[in-house]
């Protein structure tokens, strides 16, 4: 056991003279490549939870026979989905940052 | 190769055909298919032909097998915390899959099987069941308080639920299409810029020169998509622990 232990001490003392052990701390940043990428991501999020919304608001109309209300309410309710995602994607507080 | 005329065929890429001629056509196995399976041949070869002699200190395959497996056992216990190491098979497959699926595609000849919005919204769907089903074993029916948080005034539950049921059930959907529009997105760039070399290059005395231009666009091109390929299998895999750590803690 004591040879194994000795080995990973000789293996970070190796690691850190050839500096590739990365300096701990924020080692894990933010995913996104830029302000494209956090541009994309955000329209993903409001596109999908829109076509959610108006999905089930239309087979909502159509089983219900409510033609334009319900497709109308499951539209802004979409929106307001996509609007809470993008603000979920850059929520302070949440600890976890994608 | 894309160049008939003055025709950019960028899309044709994308195209399903059957595998090994009429056999393939039988069964309706298409080279997508046919690369998946490629794909997971590679995985399991690479884990278990490169972890064989199971050294302390290892060799070129090993170390890769290790550092993958480190990558995602790192990430999947850093965002679910202890509990979440039962789903690491789980997460792990899917990155293995997904980034393997991904760099096939930037072989030449190869096919990208993650550039269809079927087989990403399939991966998607997959791991939108196995969360609602973890969270329904884990809470049972107290899983449903997810959709109304806590303090919130309960003359706006008929506002708040459905939002959140949509916001809910749009993670398969965004999940999915990140993927897809990313590795569609890239294949196109690539595709288009290469048919401007050929374009260009059969335009007279001047033409190898200026087709230099979009080559080294393409050279520098390739080196994004690689990170790209990483990146996105990256993404889905940290979204999927995300999501498995809703699932276990419920907030």
């Amino acid at each position: 056991m004591s040879e194994r232990d000795g080995f990973e001490q000789r293996l970070r003392e190796a690691r850190t003279r050839q500096g590739l052990d990365k300096p701990s701390g924020d080692g894990k940043g933010s995913l996104s490549t830029g302000p494209w990428g956090i541009g994309f991501r955000a329209g993903v999020e409001v596109v999908s939870a829109l076509v959610v919304g108006v999905v089930i608001g239309l087979m909502l109309d159509r089983w219900l026979g409510t033609k334009p209300w319900l497709f109308l309410l499951f539209f802004v309710a979409g929106a307001a989905a996509g609007i809470l995602n993008v603000y979920r994607l850059f929520a302070p507080g949440r600890g976890r940052k994608i | 190769m894309a160049a008939e005329g003055k025709a950019i065929d960028a899309l044709s890429q994308f195209e399903l055909a059957p595998f090994l001629g009429a056999l393939g056509e039988s069964v309706r196995f298409s080279q997508s298919n046919a690369h998946m399976l490629l794909a997971i041949g590679l995985i399991t070869g690479l884990m278990v032909w490169g972890m064989r002699h199971r050294a302390v200190v290892p060799g070129r395959l090993q170390a890769l097998a290790e550092s993958g497996y480190e990558f995602v056992h790192d990430m999947v216990s850093a965002q679910v915390g202890e509990e979440g190491k039962r789903y690491f098979p789980f997460v792990f497959s899917l990155f293995m899959f997904i980034l393997f699926g991904n760099l096939l595609g930037m072989l030449p000849y190869a096919f990208t099987f993650t550039s269809h919005i079927a087989v990403t919204f399939a991966l998607a769907a997959l791991v939108f069941v196995v969360v609602t089903i973890v969270a329904l074993a884990i809470h049972g029916t107290h899983f449903f308080s997810y959709f109304f948080p806590e303090g919130a005034p309960k003359l706006l539950a008929p506002v708040i639920i459905p939002i959140e049921i949509i916001s809910y059930l749009s993670r398969p959907l965004s999940l999915s299409v990140r993927l897809f529009a990313n590795m569609v997105a890239g294949h196109v760039m690539l595709k288009v810029f290469a048919t401007f070399v050929v374009l260009l290059g059969g335009l007279g005395v001047i033409g190898p020169f200026v087709a230099v231009l979009p080559l080294a666009l393409n050279i520098a091109l390739v080196g994004f998509e690689l990170l790209v390929a990483f990146l996105q299998a990256y993404v889905f895999a940290i979204l999927t622990s995300i999501y498995l750590h809703d699932a276990v803690h419920l907030h």
